[in-house]
Formats: structure tokens, C-alpha cells, sequence
């Protein structure tokens, strides 16, 4: 099932053009890896799907209904989620309170106080910070408040979750840990749409692969197409 | 009877002086992030220290513009280099330091303002300087009113030819913008800061002294002056120099326009203009 | 025994705030005229306090409107007073505050940081001075007499005030709203994209404490008699509940108060004592708040409280 549809977006900026013509889906239980050198417009589109900016052309849609109007809030409610490219977490809050606002408003219908305490420690506990629910947001490494996001994310009960560079800044081990996450999160029935720029975890990760230049959509496929796909080679390498 | 000259060339001797007051709110604001509240009782003090070396003294406002210059960018360096630097240093982010640089300034406000009260007491006082006329093609205007039209314009060329061609202006220019790069291309960045600050009073300072030579001063002058600064240089755009050198002259000549047709609503225009630039065109006219 | 005890623990806090509002509400029944007249003006700037940081605290967005909010109440009461009952006069000061801030938080939808401060102090001036040219223009006088009240019915009705703010303080701070308008403060942003409905939270809030000051500022005008538009929308209403609450301290809704309470009797006695240096000390309490308090008093108690044994 289609689950978010793209159609002809285009958003300028003055008399820069960061995005053209951009026609893209993502369907149910995917996980679609959004990728391309820096300045491709990826976080744009990012902002674009999660209502932050509004569009200059085009059309987005998910589950059917026509969401290019709505206001980020508006866009969570019916069950988009995301993080951030650099962290925007409520630093001087608990890492408990991040989440528990999450739970509170994120959700299409209203939840109780209690419940949306229960889940909002059940999204700790499966993201696995919740040794430090008590502690200041600020206060996390890296790592983990990116796992923070996440579960602040989760929370809002998104049936699309769009995740903006999440890896970017971890080592090995925990860029690992990190893919891991993301699959469980898959598990769990949310679709996955993913920026990244550590080539070796998206494409081990994703089902299928945007690739973006410039503003455009250059390709579009299967992670074995991509690596092979001459286009890509070219932005990527220079040649 | 009123003529066209007579408002055009009224609005440019007030806009000259909000020009003045503009850029040094301007620079305050622009590179050290400081919204100076104060600003307005440093025009007053400048305007009382021209009063008083005229009254005691016999010096002439012209001969106080040379002799107070010095002083005035002192106090307002020094200011800053105690009180703005150490927030600035104690403050965890821009907003907290902006707010706490906002508050010190109100601080200053009532403190400045009080010293003035009991120096100089709360009379209106005022003394008569070049006050004979002069016919500029069938308009009359004082001469005082005309040298400050003057000053103003030579003061505001100079500076701008200062910002734009000058090494230290150029500086003064990077810093506003970024900072942190400025810094790491070896701007001294506090020490730009504190003259930044140090130019705001100096231009307050100036403005206040030609105030004194063509109207009746009183300590509680100042915030209407501050006041319309901040319109000023919203109007011409934040932390765009050039755009307070011309906001204050298109302010200035509304402001002539509206008081011919009625002086009650003077201010109320330029209320009314500052608000509807904020909701229409926050950035100003020049502003980024 | 245990459960006793643990009972009286729980209604403890209960006990000591009705027991200081019943102490409260006793004064003007012993204290000279003088005392409850200064309580009055105590109570005027607690209530301004209060109600301003019910919004800019959590926030951070810096109001300069009290004075417009304010000024709109006296002027209610100005017009209407001698027309309607006063409990009736009293809810439209509050209200037309309420509609006035819910304009304004319409218009202010993208307006951030130093803009919404400026933004907040020229549209309170704006009206000031709009006022003054209407009265000067068209009423043909530019001050009003305003009915007279008993200083112990504004004491009473001040303090009912009081009390409905605190409440209404502690309500939304330990509500989902509260912490909501914590994010906002935090990371707009990001509250906007966890499903908070910013605009429309803000907004409400805005209002909310723009009530309590008109309310505040119809029955202080029965207080002075005689107003005009610089009584009323004085600036320094939109100034000293800003400074007040920074004094206190902005954690929770006793900071404010605790502030403005402190600080309106400094004013007092040094408007008293030193008439011609006030001004003066007060800048220099201030700066001196801002160096070595940035937390406000508040932020004093919670590092005594914090040192080891």
C-alpha cells in the first residue's frame, strides 16, 4: 500500500531553486534510504514532507489525503514522525519529559496522563536509555540523544518515520547498534524513510534507494541498482 | 505658509539626527547583540554636557562635539569591555545573553537617568546658539538646524565610507555577520565589540549635543529617542548600517510629512509604521 | 500511626496556604489604612508578575505588553464605572485584555525573540498614545475620573485576584500545557513537530494572562481616582513585572510572587526614603541581580538547599 506520495515538489528559496520536480513514494514496511552529495536538498525535502516548509509547487499526500497545507503539528497527529539532522532536543528537560510530551500530544487521539507515562518509559526502554530517564537532556552523549529523538519520535505513534542522518557522528560500533534500531523499529510496523550519508549502513538497510543532485531525483532502485547505476557513479566519484 | 521645502528639508534635519542615533543603536545591536535600552540616555548626557560647557563655560556645542567625542567613546568602550563582556562570557547561549545584556541596559537606563536628575535637576533647559535665520529659496531655517543637517549628513558619509573601505571597518562589518569565522581570521572580536559599543555612544553623544542646539532638553528625554532608534533600525532593517543611515532619513521626513497635517499623530505614525514593518517585512528594508 | 502521619504530610501544604490566605484576608480588619493601601500596590504588582510569567516564564518569550493589558483594565473601569456594578466592570477589564492579547498573539504568529519584545512594547506605546490623541481629539479631555472604591473592597477584590491567578499558575504549570509551554521555550521546533499546536497553545496562554491584569488594573483605577493614558499604560508596568520575576526567580509560580512582593516594598521604602536616588538604587539592584543572581532568589534557596550536609 502507498503509504506517502510525492508529486512534483519543487521549493525555492529566493532565486535558488533547492528542489525540482521531485516525483517519489514510499510504500508500507519499507525502508527507502534518501541519498546524495551535500547541498542535494535532502533535509529540504525532509522539511518539506514534515510540513516545516511550505512547498513553491507539487503536491504531497499520505494515506490518501493531501497533507501540502498542513502545520508540522498537524502532520505528526496523523502519524508522521522525525528527527533532526542536528539534535533539537528539550535540553534543559528530563529525558523522561522529552518523551512523555511526545506521548501527550504526538497522538491522534487524546491519551491520559498515566498511559502516556507507560509508554513514553516502554520508548526508553526500547530505544535502551532508560538508565537515564531521570537526567537532563543536555547532559547525554551523543549517542544517546540521538536515541532520544528516536524515541521522542516513536512516541507521537508515527506510522512513517522519517529519520535525518542519524548515524552521522557515531563510530562504528555505534553506526552498528544504530542499524540494528532502525530494523527494529521496521519490525515494530513503521515504515522508514532515511537520509544518510554512511553508504555502507543504507545500503545494507534499505529495500530501495533515492538518489538526489542538485535538487533533482537522479535514480531510483534497488541498493545493488544504485551501486551499480552510472549517474550515481559520476556525482559520487567525479568521474 | 508652509512649503514643500520646509517639510523636505525639516524631515531631513530631524532624519539627520535619527540617523545618527539609529547607526549607533545599530552597531550596538547588530555586532554586539546588545539592545541597548540605554541608548537614549546617552543622547540626553551628550545633550546636557553640551548645555553645561555652554552655560559655565562659554564653549561653543561645536567646539563640545571635539572635546566630548573622546569621552563618550570611552564610557560607552568601557561599559561594555566590564559589564557586556562578563555577561556575554557568564551567558550559556545568545538568547540568554540577549536577555540579560537587555535587562543590564535597563539598569543603566535608571541609573544614568537618576545621576542626570540629580545633577542637573528636572527643569527643561535649553540656550540659544546660531539661532539667526537664513532664507534657503523661500524657506526659513535656523542655522543651528542647518549645521546639524550638515554634520549629520558629513557624519554619516564618513562613517559609511569608514564601514566599507577602512580595514577596521571591514572588520566591524565581518564581525557583524559571523563572528566565529571573523574571529578565526584573527579579528580581535572583543576588542571589536567594545568600540562597536564605544561608536553607539559616541553617535549618541553627537546626536545629543546638536539636539541641545535646536531644542529644550530635560532628563527624561532620552527613551522617546531610544524609541524611535529601535523603529529606526527596524525599519532600515537589523544590523544593516547603511539601512539605519537611510531609515533614519525616510523616518524623519514621515515624520515632518505627518506633523503638517497633525503633530498629535506624529508618533503614532511611527508606531504604526514600526509594527506593520514588523509583521509585513521583519527583515527591513535592507535587512538579511 | 504511619498513616497519619503521611495524611498530614499530603494536606500540610494545603494547610499552610489557607492558613496565610485566611491571615490574609483578616488585615484590613486590625492593620491601619496605610498598611493595606501599601498591600494594595504589593498585590497590583504581585498579580502583574504573576500573570506575566504564567506565559514568558515557561516561554522565555519576553512580554512588554503588561502596560497595555494593564491600561485597557483601568480604562474599562474609567468608562464603564459609574455605568455597571463593579465585579461586572472588573470581568470586562479582564476581558477586553483577554481579546486584545488574543489579537496581538494572532498577529505575532512568526514573531521571535527581540522582535516579539519590541514587537509587545511598540503596540502597548501604539495604543498609549493612541488613547491620549482619541481623548485629546474627540472626548475633548485627556484625564478621567474614575468612582470611588474603599480601600478595603480593592484589598479584598485584589486579593481574589491574587488567588485565581495563583491558582490558574499552578493549574497549567503542573498540566500536560505546562510542560508543553516548557518545550516551546526549549525548542520550538521541535514541540511544533511532536504534535504540540503552538500557535493556538501561546496564544490562549497569552491571553490567560492578560485577563488577570486587566482585571488587576480596573479595580486600580479605582484606586487613584484620576487617570489619564500615562497612568495608565505607564511603561513602567510592562518593565517592572519582566524585572520582578527575574528577581524571584522563574522556576515555579512562588518565584514571581516572592519577587514582586520584595521588590514592590524596596520600591516603597525607597521611594519613601530616598525620593531623589530610587531610580539609582534600583538600576543598581538590578545589575546586581543580573551579575550575581541570574537565577533570581529562587535560584539562591535551590542552591542552599542543594550544598551537602
Amino acid at each position: 500500500m502507498q503509504l506517502l506520495l510525492g508529486k512534483g515538489i519543487t521549493k525555492q528559496f529566493g532565486g535558488l531553486t533547492a528542489l525540482y520536480n521531485i516525483d517519489f513514494h514510499i510504500n508500507e514496511g519499507e525502508i527507502v534510504g534518501l541519498i546524495g552529495p551535500n547541498g542535494a536538498g535532502k533535509t529540504t525535502l525532509f522539511n518539506i514532507l514534515s510540513g516545516a516548509y511550505p512547498l513553491s509547487a507539487g503536491t504531497t499526500w499520505f494515506k490518501g489525503e493531501n497533507i501540502s497545507r498542513l502545520k508540522p503539528n498537524e502532520i505528526c497527529r496523523r502519524g508522521i514522525a522525525r528527527t533532526f539532522q542536528l539534535i533539537k532536543l528539550f535540553g534543559n528537560m528530563t529525558v523522561y519529559e522529552n518523551v512523555l510530551l511526545a506521548s501527550l500530544f504526538g497522538a491522534s487521539e487524546s491519551v491520559s496522563a498515566e498511559e502516556a507515562g507507560r509508554h513514553a518509559l516502554e520508548w526508553l526502554d526500547f530505544v535502551g536509555i532508560s538508565a537515564a530517564a531521570a537526567a537532563p537532556a543536555a547532559d547525554l552523549t551523543l549517542a544517546n540523544q540521538k536515541r532520544l529523538e528516536v524515541a521522542r519520535g516513536l512516541a507521537t505513534r508515527p506510522e512513517l518515520m522519517l529519520l535525518d542522518e542519524l548515524m552521522a557522528g557515531l563510530n562504528p560500533a555505534e553506526v552498528a547498534e544504530a542499524m540494528k534500531l532502525v530494523t527494529r523499529i521496521r519490525d515494530r510496523g513503521i515504515t522508514i524513510f532515511m537520509i544518510e550519508h554512511v553508504m555502507k549502513a543504507i545500503m545494507d538497510i534499505s529495500d530501495r534507494i533515492i538518489v538526489l543532485h542538485f535538487g533533482t531525483k537522479i535514480a531510483e532502485g534497488t541498493p545493488k541498482e544504485i551501486a551499480a547505476h552510472p549517474k550515481v557513479i559520476e556525482v559520487y566519484l567525479g568521474v | 505658509m508652509v512649503t514643500f521645502l520646509d517639510v523636505g528639508i525639516g524631515g531631513l534635519i530631524t532624519g539627520g539626527i535619527y540617523a545618527l542615533i539609529a547607526v549607533g543603536l545599530s552597531l550596538q545591536y547588530g555586532v554586539g547583540r546588545v539592545l541597548n535600552v540605554a541608548h537614549g540616555e546617552f543622547i540626553m548626557i551628550g545633550a546636557f554636557a553640551a548645555w553645561s560647557l555652554y552655560t559655565l563655560f562659554g564653549i561653543s556645542p561645536l567646539l563640545s562635539l571635539l572635546i566630548c567625542s573622546p569621552v563618550l567613546f570611552l564610557v560607552g568602550f568601557l561599559v561594555h569591555k566590564t559589564l557586556f563582556r562578563y555577561l556575554r562570557k557568564r551567558s550559556k547561549s545568545i538568547e540568554a545573553f540577549a536577555d540579560s545584556s537587555l535587562l543590564a541596559s535597563f539598569g543603566l537606563l535608571f541609573i544614568v537617568q537618576n545621576i542626570a536628575l540629580i545633577i542637573w535637576k528636572a527643569d527643561l533647559r535649553g540656550y540659544s546658539y546660531w539661532d539667526s535665520s537664513v532664507t534657503v529659496l523661500n524657506a526659513v531655517f535656523s542655522v543651528n538646524r542647518l549645521f546639524a543637517l550638515l554634520f549629520a549628513v558629513v557624519m554619516s558619509a564618513a562613517f559609511y565610507i569608514f564601514l566599507t573601505s577602512s580595514r577596521a571597518g571591514k572588520g566591524i562589518r565581518a564581525a557583524a555577520e559571523d563572528p566565529v569565522t571573523a574571529q578565526a581570521m584573527g579579528v580581535n572580536i572583543h576588542r571589536v565589540l567594545a568600540v562597536c559599543f564605544g561608536l553607539g555612544t559616541l553617535m549618541a553623544g553627537f546626536a545629543g549635543i546638536l539636539i541641545s542646539m535646536m531644542y529644550e532638553i530635560q532628563p527624561a528625554m532620552g527613551l522617546e529617542y531610544t524609541i524611535i532608534a529601535i523603529i529606526v533600525v527596524a525599519l532600515g532593517g537589523m544590523g544593516s548600517i547603511t539601512g539605519s543611515l537611510i531609515g533614519g532619513f525616510v523616518l524623519g521626513l514621515i515624520g515632518s510629512i505627518v506633523t503638517y497635517v497633525d503633530p498629535g499623530l506624529s508618533l503614532i505614525a511611527y508606531y504604526v509604521i514600526f509594527i506593520l514593518l514588523l509583521l509585513v517585512r521583519p527583515k527591513g528594508i535592507l535587512g538579511k | 500511626m504511619a498513616r497519619d502521619l503521611t495524611t498530614a504530610k499530603k494536606f500540610l501544604p494545603l494547610g499552610i496556604h489557607l492558613f496565610l490566605f485566611l491571615l490574609m484576608a483578616a488585615v484590613p480588619l486590625w492593620a491601619q489604612p496605610y498598611f493595606v493601601i501599601l498591600l494594595n500596590t504589593i498585590l497590583m504588582y504581585v498579580i502583574l508578575t504573576l500573570s506575566w510569567a504564567i506565559f514568558s516564564g515557561p516561554t522565555r518569550y519576553i512580554s512588554l505588553a503588561s502596560a497595555a493589558f494593564f491600561g485597557i483594565g483601568v480604562y474599562t473601569m474609567a468608562i464603564l464605572g459609574q455605568r455597571f456594578p463593579l465585579p461586572l466592570v472588573i470581568g470586562f477589564g479582564g476581558a477586553f485584555s483577554f481579546i486584545l492579547a488574543l489579537f496581538m498573539g494572532f498577529l505575532t504568529l512568526r514573531l521571535k525573540g527581540m522582535y516579539f519584545i519590541i514587537f509587545t512594547f511598540g503596540t502597548s506605546e501604539l495604543i498609549r498614545h493612541l488613547i491620549l490623541w482619541l481623548e485629546a481629539n474627540f472626548t475633548g479631555t485627556v484625564g478621567r475620573w474614575v468612582v470611588m472604591v474603599d480601600y478595603s473592597v480593592v484589598y479584598y477584590v485584589l486579593l481574589v485576584i491574587f488567588l485565581l491567578a495563583l491558582l490558574t499558575a499552578f493549574a497549567i504549570a503542573r498540566s500536560k500545557f505546562g510542560l508543553a509551554l516548557k518545550g516551546i521555550g526549549e525548542y520550538e521546533e521541535a514541540a511544533l513537530h511532536i504534535g504540540i499546536n503552538v500557535t493556538t497553545l501561546k496564544t490562549i496562554t497569552f491571553a490567560t494572562s492578560a485577563f488577570f491584569m486587566g482585571a488587576a488594573g480596573a479595580i486600580m483605577a479605582t484606586r487613584w481616582s484620576y487617570i489619564d493614558p500615562a497612568i495608565a499604560f505607564n511603561p513602567l508596568f510592562s518593565f517592572m513585572p519582566v524585572l520582578m520575576a527575574i528577581f524571584g526567580g522563574i522556576g515555579n509560580p512562588y518565584g514571581p510572587v516572592l519577587g514582586a512582593a520584595l521588590f514592590a516594598l524596596l520600591e516603597e521604602v525607597l521611594t519613601t526614603r530616598f525620593p531623589y536616588y530610587y531610580m539609582l538604587l534600583f538600576g543598581m539592584i538590578l545589575i546586581a541581580v543580573i551579575l550575581f543572581l541570574p537565577s533570581g532568589l529562587l535560584g539562591l534557596v535551590k542552591r542552599k538547599s542543594k550544598q551537602p550536609e
